[in-house]
C-alpha cells in the first residue's frame, strides 16, 4: 500500500496538478498529482524543494559553536536543535551525564518549546480547517478567522504559545535562538523573578491545555467518520521513551512498534541509532526516507511525533495527561490509532503534559541553584536524540583533536515522517480527488493531511495564514485546461 | 591656562603631543575607534575615528591637537561616513553575528549598533578563509579579521614574538601566522600572551569557552560601546 501511487506508468500521458507551495506549514513543499483522462489520480508525491546543507557547513567549525549555529535551521523549534546538539556534544566534553541542575533547566526549556510549538500548530495553523471545514471559504481559514468566530479559543491559543516562549526566554535568554545550553551543561540558572512570573500563570495554562484537549475530542466525536478515516494508513511508530517506558521528550531510549502496536525494538541506546536505521534516497525529493534496517525500505518506514509518542510510551508521568492518554488509547479499542487527524488529539495531550511538567520544574530548587557545568574524559563522537515537537530528532557529530567538527549527520523529525506524509497524501488523493473536478477546497484536503503531521519542511520559516497558491491542470501536451489562483 | 580646541562646539583642553582623540577622550568625549588602543601608538587604518577639522576629514587618533581647532565629530555627516566604513568592514569578512561566540563582546558589532547601522549597503566578498585550530588553547577564525593589526603590534611590541603579520595589499590583504607551515600551533604563541586578548572582533579566541557567558549579559549587551569606552579611560 505504501508505495502505490508513488510512480505512475505512462507518466507523460497524464495530466499534472501542482500545489505549490503547500500553505500553513513551516517551510516550502510542493505536491504533484498526475491525473488520467477519467480524473483518476495515478500518482501523488509530496516534494521538499529546499536544500539546506547544514551538515556540510558545520564541518570545520569549533564544536562549542555548534549548538548555537545549528539551531538556525529552524525558527519554530530551534530549541530542539539547540538541545540535541548540546546533548551530543556533552559526550565530547565528557559530561556524561551533565549535572542535575543543567538537565532540569534543559528540560524546562524543552517542554516550553513543546508547549509553544504545539499551541502554534494547533491554534494558528490547523484549527481553521477543523473549526470551519476543509472546504470553507479560503479567506476565513486562518487565525484571524478563528479570532472572529471563536475569540476565546484564539486568545487562549495565542497566550499558550506566548507562555511557552516565556519559558524558553527564561532558560535560553531569548524567545528564539537563545544560548542557554552549552556542551557540558547550561550557562544560566532560572532567575527567581522569572520563576515566580511563570508560576503565576502556569495553573491557568494547564486549564487552557485541558480545554484544548476537550475541544479536539469534541471535534472527533462530532464527525468520527471523518476524523477516524481521513487519509488513514497503517505504519510502524517510533520515538524515545524513558527506560521505564514513560513518555520522555528530552532523553531516553529508542522504541519501535509495528503497525499492530507490537514492540519491534526497545531499549535501543541513542548512540546506536545508526545500527538500526537506514535512509533511502529518491530522485524526486531532497528529503531522505528513513526506515528500520531489519524490516527494509518497503516495510520498515514508520511515523514519529505526537501520534506515535502517545501510543509508543507505557504511560505519561503527569496525572492529567495520563488520564487523557488512557482515554485516547481506549478510543482505539485495542488497536493502534493511525488516523492522521488523531495527531491533533495526541498533540494536545502532549501540550497538556508539557504544561504539567513545566509546573513541576518551576518548583524544583535545582533550577534556581546548583552546579551548571560538568566535564570528564574527552570524547571524539556524540549522538544527541530528542523528541522535538514534530518527532524524533537525531544529531550526530564527530570532532577532531583540534576541536573542529569533522562529521555531522542530522535526521530531523519531518524526515522520519516523509513516507508517512506521502502515504497520507496518496490516501486523500485516492478517496477525495479521484473522479472529481478539482476545486480549491478539494486541494486543501491534501494540505490538511500534510498539516496533521506538522511538518517543518525547511526547519526555518514562520509561515502563517494565506500563502499564494497557483494550481494548473495541464493536458498531456502541457496546455492549460484549468487553473485556480489564490493570492 | 592650558591650550584648548573646540570639539563639537565645546572647549577641550589638551597638552602638547596629545592627539585629538586622546584629548577628547580625556575630556569625556567619545570618538568611535577600532584599530586604536590606549596602550599602542596610533595606527590610522580603520578610519572609524574620522573627524572634520577645517573642512578636511582626518583620523583623530593620529592628528595632533592644535590650539583653536574646530573639530566636528558627532554630526550626521561624519557618523554617516563611519557607518559606510563599518558596512565595508562587514562585507569584507564573514561576520555571522548570530552564531559568533564574540557576539556582545565584539567592538565591530557594538559600533554597528551604536552608529545605527541597520542594513547592508555593499556586495559581500564572502572570502574563503578556513579557521586555524592547530594551537591547543587558541583558535583563529580569520573570517572576522578587520586588519587592525592590534595582534601584530601586541605580539611584536609586548610579547616580543612576532607571531602575526598582514600580507598582500589593498583589498587582497589578509592576516597570516609567522610560521613555515602558516599554523599557529607551530609558533611559540601562548594563551597568556597579550596578543591573545587584544582582538576587538572574533578572530583570536580562547578555545572551549564559547557561550559560557550568556548572550545578553556581555559587555556591550549591557552598555553601549561609547559608555564602556568612557568608563575604561579611568
Amino acid at each position: 500500500m505504501s508505495h502505490e501511487l508513488e510512480t505512475a506508468n505512462n507518466r507523460e500521458r497524464l495530466n499534472k496538478v501542482v500545489i505549490d507551495p503547500v500553505s500553513r506549514v513551516e517551510g516550502h513543499g510542493r505536491v504533484t498529482l498526475l491525473i488520467d483522462d477519467d480524473d483518476q489520480v495515478r500518482e501523488a508525491r509530496l516534494h521538499i524543494v529546499e536544500f539546506r546543507g547544514f551538515e556540510v557547513f558545520i564541518q570545520g567549525r569549533p564544536y562549542w559553536e555548534v549548538p548555537v549555529m545549528v539551531q538556525r535551521l529552524c525558527g519554530i523549534c530551534p530549541v530542539s536543535h539547540h538541545l540535541a546538539a548540546a546533548k551530543a556534544l556533552d559526550r565530547v566534553v565528557g559530561a556524561v551525564p551533565p549535572t542535575r541542575t543543567a538537565v532540569q533547566l534543559r528540560r524546562l526549556m524543552h517542554y516550553g518549546q513543546i508547549l509553544q510549538s504545539h499551541a502554534l500548530h494547533f491554534f494558528h495553523l490547523s484549527s481553521p480547517d477543523m473549526l470551519f471545514g476543509f472546504d470553507a471559504e479560503a479567506g476565513r481559514r486562518n487565525i484571524v478567522g478563528v479570532a472572529e468566530a471563536y475569540p476565546d479559543v484564539a486568545r487562549q491559543g495565542v497566550l499558550l504559545r506566548k507562555f511557552g516562549q516565556q519559558v524558553i526566554q527564561a532558560t535560553a535568554g531569548k524567545r528564539i535562538h537563545g544560548t542557554g545550553a552549552v556542551p557540558g551543561g547550561m550557562n544560566r540558572h532560572l532567575a527567581i523573578a522569572d520563576r515566580d512570573a511563570l508560576r503565576a500563570q502556569v495553573d491557568e495554562r494547564i486549564e487552557w491545555s485541558r480545554a484544548a484537549v476537550a475541544l479536539v475530542k469534541r471535534l472527533h466525536r462530532a464527525d468520527p467518520a471523518l476524523y477516524d478515516g481521513f487519509g488513514r494508513f497503517e505504519s510502524g511508530m517510533a520515538s524515545l521513551v524513558g527506560t521505564d517506558g514513560a513518555m520522555d521528550l528530552y532523553d531516553g531510549v529508542l522504541r519501535f512498534r509495528d503497525e499492530h502496536g507490537a514492540i519491534l525494538l526497545d531499549q535501543v541506546p541513542d548512540q546506536d541509532y545508526h545500527k538500526i536505521l537506514r535512509e533511502d534516497v529518491k530522485p524526486w525529493s531532497y528529503m531522505k526516507f528513513p526506515y528500520l534496517a531489519e524490516r527494509g525500505a518497503e516495510r520498515g518506514w514508520y511515523k514519529v511525533g505526537p501520534l506515535a509518542r502517545v501510543q509508543n510510551c507505557d504511560f505519561i508521568p503527569t496525572p492529567l495527561a495520563e488520564t487523557e492518554r488512557r482515554e485516547f488509547i481506549d478510543y482505539g479499542a485495542g488497536a493502534p490509532i493511525h488516523a492522521p487527524l488523531a495527531y491533533h488529539w495526541a498533540r494536545m495531550i502532549e501540550m497538556l503534559h508539557a504544561a504539567e511538567v513545566i509546573r513541576d520544574l518551576l518548583d524544583d530548587p535545582d533550577c534556581v541553584d546548583g552546579p551548571l557545568m560538568q566535564d570528564g574524559v574527552r570524547g571524539r563522537e556524540g549522538v544527541g536524540i530528542i523528541e522535538a515537537p514534530r518527532g524524533t530528532l537525531i544529531h550526530h557529530y564527530q570532532v577532531g583533536d583540534d576541536d573542529l567538527i569533522t562529521m555531522c549527520n542530522l535526521i530531523v523529525s519531518t524526515t522520519h515522517n516523509n513516507q508517512a506524509m506521502n502515504t497520507a497524501v496518496r490516501e486523500v488523493a485516492r478517496h477525495y480527488l479521484s473522479g472529481h473536478t478539482l476545486t480549491e477546497g478539494l486541494l486543501n484536503h491534501i494540505e490538511v493531511a500534510i498539516r496533521a503531521f506538522d511538518p517543518c519542511l525547511s526547519c526555518a520559516t514562520h509561515a502563517l495564514g494565506q500563502m499564494p497558491l497557483l494550481v494548473e491542470l495541464l493536458d498531456a501536451r502541457g496546455a492549460v485546461l484549468d487553473s485556480r489562483v489564490r493570492d | 591656562m592650558s591650550k584648548q580646541f573646540l570639539f563639537d562646539g565645546r572647549p577641550v583642553p589638551f597638552e602638547d603631543g596629545q592627539t585629538i582623540l586622546q584629548a577628547a577622550r580625556a575630556a569625556g568625549h567619545y570618538i568611535p575607534h577600532l584599530c586604536w588602543h590606549p596602550d599602542f601608538p596610533p595606527h590610522g587604518s580603520c578610519k572609524l575615528c574620522i573627524v572634520k577639522v577645517g573642512g578636511r576629514h582626518v583620523s583623530s587618533c593620529a592628528m595632533p591637537a592644535k590650539e583653536g581647532m574646530e573639530v566636528e565629530s558627532n554630526t550626521p555627516e561624519i557618523n554617516g561616513e563611519r557607518r559606510a566604513l563599518l558596512q565595508m568592514l562587514f562585507v569584507e569578512g564573514n561576520h555571522f553575528c548570530p552564531s559568533c561566540e564574540k557576539s556582545g563582546n565584539c567592538q565591530l558589532q557594538a559600533l554597528a549598533y551604536d552608529l545605527e547601522m541597520v542594513g547592508e549597503r555593499f556586495a559581500h566578498f564572502f572570502p574563503d578563509r578556513p579557521v586555524d585550530a592547530s594551537h591547543p588553547d587558541v583558535l583563529l577564525d580569520f573570517n572576522r579579521c578587520i586588519f587592525c593589526e592590534l595582534c601584530v603590534r601586541a605580539s611584536r611590541d609586548v610579547d616580543g614574538k612576532q607571531v602575526f603579520a598582514l600580507t598582500e595589499r589593498g583589498i587582497h590583504k589578509y592576516l597570516v601566522v609567522n610560521a613555515e607551515s602558516g599554523r599557529l600551533g607551530d609558533t611559540d604563541f601562548a594563551a597568556s600572551d597579550r596578543a591573545a586578548d587584544i582582538c576587538p572582533v572574533g578572530v583570536i579566541l580562547h578555545k572551549r569557552v564559547g557561550f559560557a557567558r550568556p548572550i545578553g549579559s556581555r559587555t556591550y549587551d549591557i552598555q553601549p560601546i561609547h559608555e564602556v569606552d568612557m568608563k575604561e579611560r579611568t
